[in-house]
């Protein structure tokens, strides 16, 4: 008997069983949230979305066409409405995951349902880490997939293409991560309810605080553009949403706005996010991850 | 010496060593020592340890808030002890992979409710890392009455069903260690009997089960040992025979005088109803302390009308322990129940 206990692997704890667990639970995420609608409403949304903006561009490029509008200001046009609709959608995902975040983490705790689970021989850690996985594949696999919809949706009515579309959906693929990191760790420590309002106000404020501190660089006041410097590095959604918008953009839209006058403008971006804060953004939600894994090791179920 | 026969020898010398280790004794399926653990000023588990050896079953008993529920959370690794040990089947407790075998219905089971039956058993499959090929998932659910649910979403299933469900969860992945938390508290009293033939086809096959239950008359049926909890201690623990080792006589008797009642006295323990005596026999008692007790009372002159013999039911024996402990001075402020 003790020899055959012996021989069997130890389930759960060695590197395969760490990834069987972190893959498992990152499937049990998504299907959860195709069980319970999630996915559904997602789409609808996104379609109600892709033919509004669709009808709006249409518009716009009849206008061209009859010669109300110039060439540039109809790229100026199609730069700042497609940061606009891209906006909703990050605001989309930015909910959607924060509020899915706390039902399937803080929400199972509160329930029970992981009493169960977290008896089989699996990590915390692992199971976090799955948890997050499968959030992290849905909200940035929503993201990319509605965004990369509407640069089509612009191409076909107003002919734009954005001058480096991938690494605009990346970045707003990570600024979903960042936000859904930010909502997992909130959601080892508070309610499920809290943790999403308080994701979500934070996601907010933080872009308040960028166009403020925009308006700030606009008028050369270095006291009110440091609040956007300071908030970009406390939470980096707004950060890398401003390197997205960059992406999207046109890069003549700038200069026919006004130059870096055009920073107090909420949709159009100024710079190229730096290597060195994508790092930091990287560095961050490493951080707050590892804060969220430590917290929900220690917790008491 | 050349390495061929060098090599032998270690062989031999290893073989040696994993036939004196195979001829040990199995390591109890839980062993836990000087368990507290306190929330905020509460202290809700204080120096609590306890064995279940391979196969046994254990019952666990106790009033509301005595630190079962949170006894069993720390021996899972769901609660972080404040002090002491836990091994489960042989290896630390803060090592996941000694859950491996161990199966676990809560006392707050509830299971993810857009999932099916069956969808529920894969996922725990799975996540034990075994292989349970999905015949022997089939006859867990048909084991606990879920057969014909399997494919039905948890989320429409009511509470007793949801218990079944647990138990399945708990039994599915071949456990040598079974952790029961109420798991008839949900149920019909059929289900009562069917969670009793359960936990007693497991003992049979040699798998260890820690109950903890309520229905003191369940765990007097199956339990081999009783772990009493109170205000986060151990009261009292043993076999069933040890703690119920006490047994009562009852008589009828008329005509007492002071030798008489000094005679019935120096047995043990008197309770007296009218003209009925209760006493309580010494548990080592060598079958003559009846016979020699009625003729003593009748060359005393007293008239004995019957002489009965009764046995303490565990409940009796629970409440004792638990009143003696309640009305001992300077006792704990109550535990929480987590």
């Amino acid at each position: 008997m003790t020899a055959a206990v012996a021989a069997r692997p130890a389930a759960g704890a060695g590197p395969t069983g760490t990834a069987r667990t972190v893959l498992t639970v990152a499937a049990l995420t998504l299907r959860e949230a195709s069980r319970r609608r999630v996915l559904l409403a997602l789409a609808a949304l996104t379609v109600l979305l892709l033919a509004l903006s669709t009808w709006g561009f249409s518009r716009l490029a009849a206008n061209t066409g009859n010669g109300a509008l110039t060439t540039g200001e109809t790229r100026l046009t199609a730069s700042i409405l497609l940061n606009l609709v891209m906006f909703g959608y990050s605001l989309i995902a930015a909910l959607g995951t924060a509020f899915l975040a706390g039902p399937t983490l803080a929400g199972e705790t509160e329930s029970g349902i992981a009493l169960a689970v977290l008896a089989r021989p699996i990590r915390r850690s692992a199971f976090l880490l799955g948890k997050w996985l499968g959030l992290v594949a849905f909200g940035a696999g929503f993201v990319v997939l509605a965004g990369l919809a509407q640069c089509l949706v612009v191409r076909a009515t107003v002919d734009y293409w954005p001058p480096q579309p991938a690494a605009a959906l990346g970045l707003l693929a990570f600024q979903t991560t960042v936000l859904l990191t930010l909502a997992v760790l909130l959601s080892t420590a508070v309610s499920p309810m809290a943790s999403g309002v308080v994701a979500v106000g934070l996601f907010g404020t933080t872009w308040v605080a960028g166009v403020v501190g925009g308006v700030g660089e606009s008028l050369g006041n270095h006291s009110v553009a440091r609040v956007g410097a300071v908030s970009r590095m406390l939470l980096p959604t707004d950060g890398l949403w401003r390197g997205a918008m960059h992406a999207f953009q046109d890069p003549s839209a700038l200069v026919q706005f006004g130059g870096n006058g055009s920073e107090a403008f909420p949709f159009l971006s100024v710079a190229p996010l730096t290597a060195g804060y994508l790092v930091w953004a990287a560095v961050w939600v490493a951080m707050v991850g590892g804060l969220a894994a430590i917290a929900f090791a220690r917790k008491d179920l | 010496m050349t390495s061929d026969v060098k090599a032998e020898r270690v062989g031999s010398a290893q073989r040696e060593l994993a036939g004196l280790v195979a001829g040990l004794p199995a390591a109890p399926a839980v062993w836990a020592s000087g368990l507290r653990k306190r929330y905020g000023k509460r202290h809700a588990v204080e120096d609590v340890s306890l064995q279940v050896a391979r196969g046994d079953v254990v019952g666990l008993l106790g009033p509301n808030g005595a630190g079962k529920t949170s006894v069993i959370k720390m021996l899972l690794g769901l609660v972080r002890p404040d002090a002491g040990e836990v091994m489960l089947l042989g290896r630390p407790a803060t090592d996941p992979a000694a859950r491996a075998r161990v199966g676990y219905l809560p006392e707050l089971f509830r299971y993810q409710p857009w999932l099916t039956a069956s969808e529920v058993l894969g996922l725990h499959v799975r996540l034990s890392g075994l292989d349970v090929p999905v015949g022997a998932r089939q006859d867990c659910l048909a084991l606990v009455g879920l057969a014909d649910r399997a494919a039905d979403r948890v989320g429409g299933f009511s509470k007793g069903m949801q218990q079944r469900l647990g138990l399945a969860v708990a039994l599915v992945a071949e456990p040598e260690l079974v952790v029961l938390d109420e798991p008839t508290s949900a149920l019909d009293p059929l289900g009562r009997v069917d969670v009793r033939d359960i936990v007693l086809a497991l003992k049979a096959r040699g798998v260890a089960v820690l109950l903890n239950s309520h229905l003191i008359g369940e765990v007097e049926r199956v339990c081999d040992r009783v772990v009493i909890l109170d205000r986060g201690r151990v009261a009292a623990a043993g076999t069933l025979s040890e703690l119920l080792g006490q047994r009562e006589l009852r008589l009828h008797l008329t005509g007492l005088a002071a030798p008489a009642r000094a005679r019935l006295a120096a047995v043990g323990r008197v309770e007296q109803a009218g003209d009925w005596y209760t006493v309580a026999l010494p548990a080592d008692d060598d079958e003559a302390a009846v016979p020699d007790l009625v003729s003593d009372l009748a060359a005393l002159g007293v008239r004995v009308h019957a002489v009965e013999p009764a046995r303490i039911t565990l409940e009796e024996r629970l409440l004792g322990i638990l009143r003696a402990g309640s009305a001992a001075p300077g006792t704990a402020q109550p535990g929480v129940q987590r």
